[in-house]
């Protein structure tokens, strides 16, 4: 009889031991002496989630919820740990690394939620109706404008590994990317790369000879390009690349002309959640029409098919978009071998800072 | 005023007990049906299922290699996709060195001794379906079999099964309802010729005793059949009534008629010499009157005796002899007395003794009366023929007073009240209803002959 599942991912344990398991930050939004309080644990930044719970409250005032910013890995390891002993943490998860939601649910750790709201969505970001797609964030190029001549910007991974190709390119060192040991989602996103597209080779070997720069968190990556030291990042979250560019007009955001891989941020429920109706209300809420509005306005969902409104400019038709599906098939990339081998290729390729 | 007709006894009407049957049937149907679905359906969503599942375990399989002494599993994405087929299950995988230890994925899934390739556990609050593939490896480094362990929930191969088992009974209801329709449809037109009977029956006129001519099936041919030969036996019935009545109507009326002017004339009379003739005529007239309608009640008892009293064997020579003790031979007034001629053995036929002897009566009587002695009673059978015959030496009746063959007697020819036509019409009637004939012949041997021929019981089957 099998009773639970006791595999965790051997190198994730050895990760998530070496780092103490608390939160990055944590903030409140509503009423302190509200009736109701949710706990939700997510790996997006407070500054980019924040003005949505605060519309959820402001929709909701009987609720208060507390917001633990964490970061993808430590928030998978607590979630599993907590499943196995049966024992309420959060009430909500939200995580980039959408694999590791994924094998949350299917370790059994979710319970389900059923809604219309729920019911709308496409089979691709809800999986058994216990992990749902909630946002809609590309993976991007972005570089300085300032340091980077209009003519030799990338548009796609072909012009990217055209830049690195020359012996002495001005290019060599000063590309970077998330550090998929550190990082869920660098990991995801390298992962899915090498299933679309024989280019991934050609890019890890062209990153490797260029020495490019692996590096952790999305902010780190942004700020080095905005201050010069990078001249190029790559498969960097375009929610917060959006964001700052709004700030930083050197920052120049590009979705890769060859295909763009978009994330949907995952939420789910915990099967032990002390109140899993309440977080069912907020699901609802994040998928209504004033939450998907709200988290627009903070481009965790970027507009990508209709021209207009479009904040990055795509070639032709959405073909060249290729959604990361919240399924089974993700657990690949989780496999304890895979992973391992993986991570070799990637270590052997790049110098870490 | 007419007899109130009772209706008869009505069971449980034919279309409902056709309905109960079919009722039965389907229901009973029905039930297999569901059953039979429920396993097709079952068995036919675990066939797919567990095809996936050992597809995706042979893939796993095909991505093991070694390398110094090493096993490396590069599980391929190929799996996993094909396990999505099951869009909503959770998937387990695991795979084991030959030694027990967990090479790659769920150590949940422990490997299992037994050569099966696929068994079901239970995972939480869920039943799970594992399949086991061995990949057996024998390198120069590395040798045993690795084990590879691919699970997943139940939730496709339910909804699955429950879809066919669905499609199927929705398919089997249609077929039911349809072959409900054809039912209804065949005991209807089963039951047609039933209705066209009773059509062509209600529609006659009272007296039309004709036979049904209605196109019906074998099976309700026989009650047509048995129906006309009732209506053929009324209808004779009907006839020899209306004969009779003719009959007597007509031979009654003229000695009745002749009485009362006899009668009319007596009372005129004065003279009391001549009064007691003319009384003595009138006697005399009663007296052949009397013996008129004895005939005819008689004939008509014989006739209905013998259209409807059950056949009996019997023995012709106790026929004869009853027929000379019943004889009334002072009556006849002529002083002759019958000879019997019988044979030791016994002459059986099938018959109606009384009937038997009163036509056998009929024919003494009229040779005694118009014949001429000697007059002999003889018995005889021979061959298939079983005869009871009356001769006497006279000349019988003339030839121009012989009726044809299945001609009536005593028709419109006025027979008088001492003829013989009416005792003939007797014989001849009952002759009938024993399905044999009455003969009147001049043997070579000289006089006339009249006979009663009937089918004799053959001696050989003469068991009782």
């Amino acid at each position: 009889m099998i009773r639970h599942i006791l595999a965790p991912l051997a190198m994730l344990a050895l990760a998530v031991q070496a780092h103490a398991q608390s939160p990055e930050a944590v903030r409140s939004f509503g009423a302190q002496d509200a009736a109701h309080r949710l706990t939700v644990r997510g790996t997006t930044d407070i500054v980019l989630f924040g003005p949505v719970l605060r519309a959820f409250t402001a929709a909701y005032p009987q609720y208060v919820v507390d917001y633990e910013q964490w970061g993808s890995n430590d928030l998978y390891a607590t979630a599993d740990q907590a499943c196995r002993i049966g024992q309420p943490s959060a009430d909500m998860l939200i995580s980039s690394a959408v694999d590791l939601q994924v094998r949350l649910v299917n370790d059994g750790c979710a319970r389900p939620h059923r809604s219309d709201a729920t019911g709308r969505l496409p089979a691709e970001a809800n999986w058994r109706n216990e992990v749902f797609g909630i946002t809609r964030e590309p993976a991007v190029l972005v570089y300085n404008k300032v340091l980077v001549p209009a003519s030799e910007a990338p548009r796609s991974r072909f012009d990217l590994i055209d830049l690195l190709r020359p012996v002495g390119s001005r290019y060599a060192g000063r590309v970077a990317t998330y550090d998929i040991e550190q990082s869920g989602l660098g990991y995801l996103f390298a992962f899915v790369d090498s299933q679309q597209a024989t280019t991934f080779g050609s890019l890890i070997e062209a990153f490797g000879r260029s020495g490019a720069i692996a590096t952790c968190c999305s902010a780190e990556i942004i700020d080095g390009v905005v201050s010069g030291r990078y001249l190029i990042a790559y498969n960097v979250l375009g929610s917060y690349a959006l964001a700052r560019a709004e700030a930083s007009p050197e920052l120049a955001v590009v979705a890769p002309e060859d295909y763009t891989l978009v994330l949907s941020r995952a939420a789910l429920i915990p099967k032990h959640a002390a109140h899993a109706n309440d977080a069912g209300l907020l699901l609802d809420f994040l998928l209504s029409d004033e939450g998907q509005r709200e988290m627009t306005d903070v481009r965790l969902i970027v507009s990508l098919d209709d021209p207009d409104t479009a904040e990055l400019t795509l070639p032709s038709g959405s073909a060249v978009l290729r959604q990361i599906p919240l399924s089974p098939v993700l657990l690949v990339g989780l496999d304890q071998q895979k992973r391992a081998r993986f991570l070799q290729l990637w270590r052997g390729t790049f110098t870490t800072e | 005023m007419l007899p109130s007709v009772e209706q008869p006894r009505l069971r449980l009407s034919l279309t409902a007990r056709l309905a109960g049957a079919l009722a039965l049937i389907f229901a009973l149907g029905g039930v297999a049906v569901a059953l039979a679905a429920l396993a097709y359906g079952r068995s036919a969503a675990q066939q797919s299922y567990d095809n996936l599942l050992i597809g995706a375990a042979n893939q796993i399989a095909n991505e093991i290699t070694v390398r110094g002494g090493q096993v490396e599993v590069d599980v391929p994405v190929s799996a996993f996709e094909l396990l999505s087929l099951a869009p909503d299950d959770r998937i387990l995988y695991a795979v084991y060195d030959p030694t027990g230890r967990l090479l790659t994925g769920y150590d949940v899934l422990a490997p299992r001794a037994d050569d099966a390739t696929f068994h079901t556990d239970v995972l939480g609050d869920e039943q799970i379906r594992i399949a086991q593939v061995r990949r057996p490896f024998a390198e120069r480094s590395f040798s045993g079999a690795v084990e590879v362990l691919v699970g997943q929930t139940t939730r496709a191969r339910e909804q699955l099964a429950a879809q066919i088992t669905r499609n199927a009974l929705i398919a089997a209801g249609i077929a039911g309802l349809v072959m409900s329709g054809l039912a209804v449809f065949a005991v209807r037109s089963a039951l047609q010729p039933l209705r066209r009977i009773e059509g062509d029956i209600a529609g006659r006129a009272p007296n039309d005793l004709t036979p049904l001519s209605v196109a019906v099936p074998r099976e309700v041919g026989g009650v047509v059949a048995t129906l006309n030969r009732f209506m053929a036996r009324l209808d004779r019935q009907v006839g020899v009534m209306r004969n009779l009545i003719a009959d007597a109507a007509h031979q009654l009326r003229t000695p009745i008629a002749a009485l009362r002017a006899q009668a009319e004339l007596a009372a005129d009379e004065t003279d009391p010499e001549r009064l007691r003739a003319a009384i003595g005529r009138i006697h005399r007239r009663s007296v052949t009157l009397s013996r008129l309608a004895d005939q005819l009640l008689n004939h008509a008892l014989i006739i209905h005796r013998a259209d409807s009293a059950p056949l009996e064997r019997v023995d012709l020579r106790t026929v004869a002899i009853r027929t000379l003790e019943q004889t009334d031979h002072d009556v006849l007034g002529s002083g002759t007395r019958p000879e019997l001629d019988l044979p030791e053995d016994p002459v059986w036929a099938e018959g109606d003794p009384l009937s038997l002897v009163e036509a056998s009566k009929n024919l003494v009587v009229n040779a005694l009366r118009y014949g001429q002695a000697p007059v002999v009673l003889s018995v005889a059978q021979s061959g298939p023929t079983a005869r009871i015959a009356i001769r006497d030496a006279g000349r019988g009746i003339p030839a121009a007073r012989l009726p044809a063959p299945g001609e009536r007697f005593a028709g419109d020819r006025g027979v008088s009240a001492d003829s013989s036509g009416l005792g003939l019409a007797i014989v001849q009637a009952v002759a009938a209803a024993h399905k044999g004939r009455l003969s009147l012949s001049h043997p070579a041997s000289g006089g006339f002959e009249a006979a009663i021929e009937l089918t004799a019981i053959d001696h050989s089957t003469e068991g009782t």
